[in-house]
């Protein structure tokens, strides 16, 4: 049934979130820290566990699939209650931001392609 | 007119539903048709929502309260709550496959991006630090942004700001793979792997990649997709840690 992907689903999520608020507290800072990435984290460990136990079925996973699916529209109806008036000042800082941060990634790529280029996938295959 | 604001008012997760779904069928028509793939329908659909937040003041268009319902669908909750869902299509056990190249990309990837937005933004004059990680946090991709800036209870204008930025960071990408890709060797599935790691925006990596060589996009894919559980896992914890003991 497709409730019991949700039900893993949310079983993840709320003990992410228990180990980043609890991890705030270890640190003395009252927010959550990295709670959504320990879920994720638990959520492809627990899955791959329960795959190779042959738990996970087709039906399952699909309770997973729809919010999975549904992440950007969710984003989108995000993006349309935000402050942005007060935000337009910052719209500059977004712009040349976003190009820096780009730009600079992608002169990366040819330093990093140096690591172990001979044991990658594409000398695998050929 | 008064009874369709009542049944809108009621079921206002519903109504939201139908518009965000109206908004992703332009968004997705006007890639295809108007920018010609140029430019993914999710960057669209994303500045469509942005823009539509200026109907309203500090919450958005939520503050209408016919569209109140997009409050409760674009909340903290739900988001975070699809953005677990989404490590599904994120597969552990393909890691291996993507080398120490891949890992070392995926790492740098997130701490460049992270750093040069805490630098950019505390040169525009952002001296907060919960300010600082969420741009930060942006300048990975827009689903770190909100995420990190909801966890650590940043102002919503700031999080806009880290939304635009990803968005930018999308659109660029797009648009800039097929230009650079010679001048960055990116003609391998090796430089595609590294690429995807570095760059991290999936929907901006698959278009990019797409647009330069068909054959390279699962190799993107397969880097990219790890790259905003990293991001939500690093920026609000061991970013947000170290960025407190530098300021504080």
């Amino acid at each position: 049934m497709k409730i019991y992907g949700v039900a893993l689903l949310a079983a993840c999520f709320l003990l992410g979130k228990l180990l980043g608020r609890l991890l705030g507290h270890l640190l003395n800072i009252n927010s959550d820290i990295g709670g959504v990435g320990f879920a994720m984290f638990l959520l492809m460990t627990s899955s791959i566990y329960l795959r190779k136990k042959k738990w996970l079925v087709l039906e399952t996973e699909k309770g997973i699939w729809f919010w999975s699916a549904m992440y950007i529209p969710i984003i989108v109806a995000m993006t349309s209650t935000l402050n942005v008036k007060a935000a337009l000042s910052g719209g500059v800082l977004a712009v040349v931001l976003g190009i820096a941060a780009t730009a600079i990634c992608m002169f990366m790529v040819p330093v990093i392609s140096k690591i172990g280029r001979e044991k990658s996938i594409d000398s695998q295959n050929k | 007119m008064e009874i369709i604001n009542t049944v809108i008012g009621k079921n206002g997760l519903v109504f939201a539903f139908l518009c965000v779904g109206i908004i992703m069928l332009f968004s997705t028509w006007v890639s295809k048709y108007v920018t010609n793939k140029k430019i993914p329908g999710v960057a669209i659909a994303i500045i469509i929502g942005l823009s539509l937040a200026f109907l309203g003041d500090e919450k958005g268009i939520s503050n209408i309260p016919l569209f109140a319902g997009m409050a409760i669908l674009g909340g903290p909750m739900l988001r975070d709550f699809a953005v677990v869902a989404t490590a599904m299509s994120a597969d552990l056990s393909k890691i291996r496959q993507a080398g120490l190249a891949g890992l070392v990309a995926l790492v740098m990837g997130v701490s460049i991006s992270f750093i040069i937005g805490v630098l950019i933004g505390l040169s525009m004059g952002y001296t907060n630090i919960e300010s600082l990680t969420t741009i930060g946090a942006g300048a990975c991709t827009y689903i770190v942004g909100p995420v990190t800036g909801t966890a650590l209870g940043a102002s919503s204008d700031v999080i806009a700001i880290s939304v635009a930025t990803g968005v930018v960071k999308t659109i660029f990408t797009t648009i800039c793979t097929p230009l650079v890709a010679k001048k960055i060797q990116l003609d391998n599935p090796h430089a595609a792997i590294v690429f995807g790691g570095l760059l991290g925006t999936t929907s901006g990596v698959v278009a990019g990649l797409a647009a330069t060589d068909e054959e390279l996009v699962p190799y993107g894919a397969l880097t990219s997709t790890f790259y905003t559980g990293l991001g939500c896992l690093l920026c609000p914890s061991l970013f947000y840690v170290i960025l407190r003991a530098i300021f504080l």
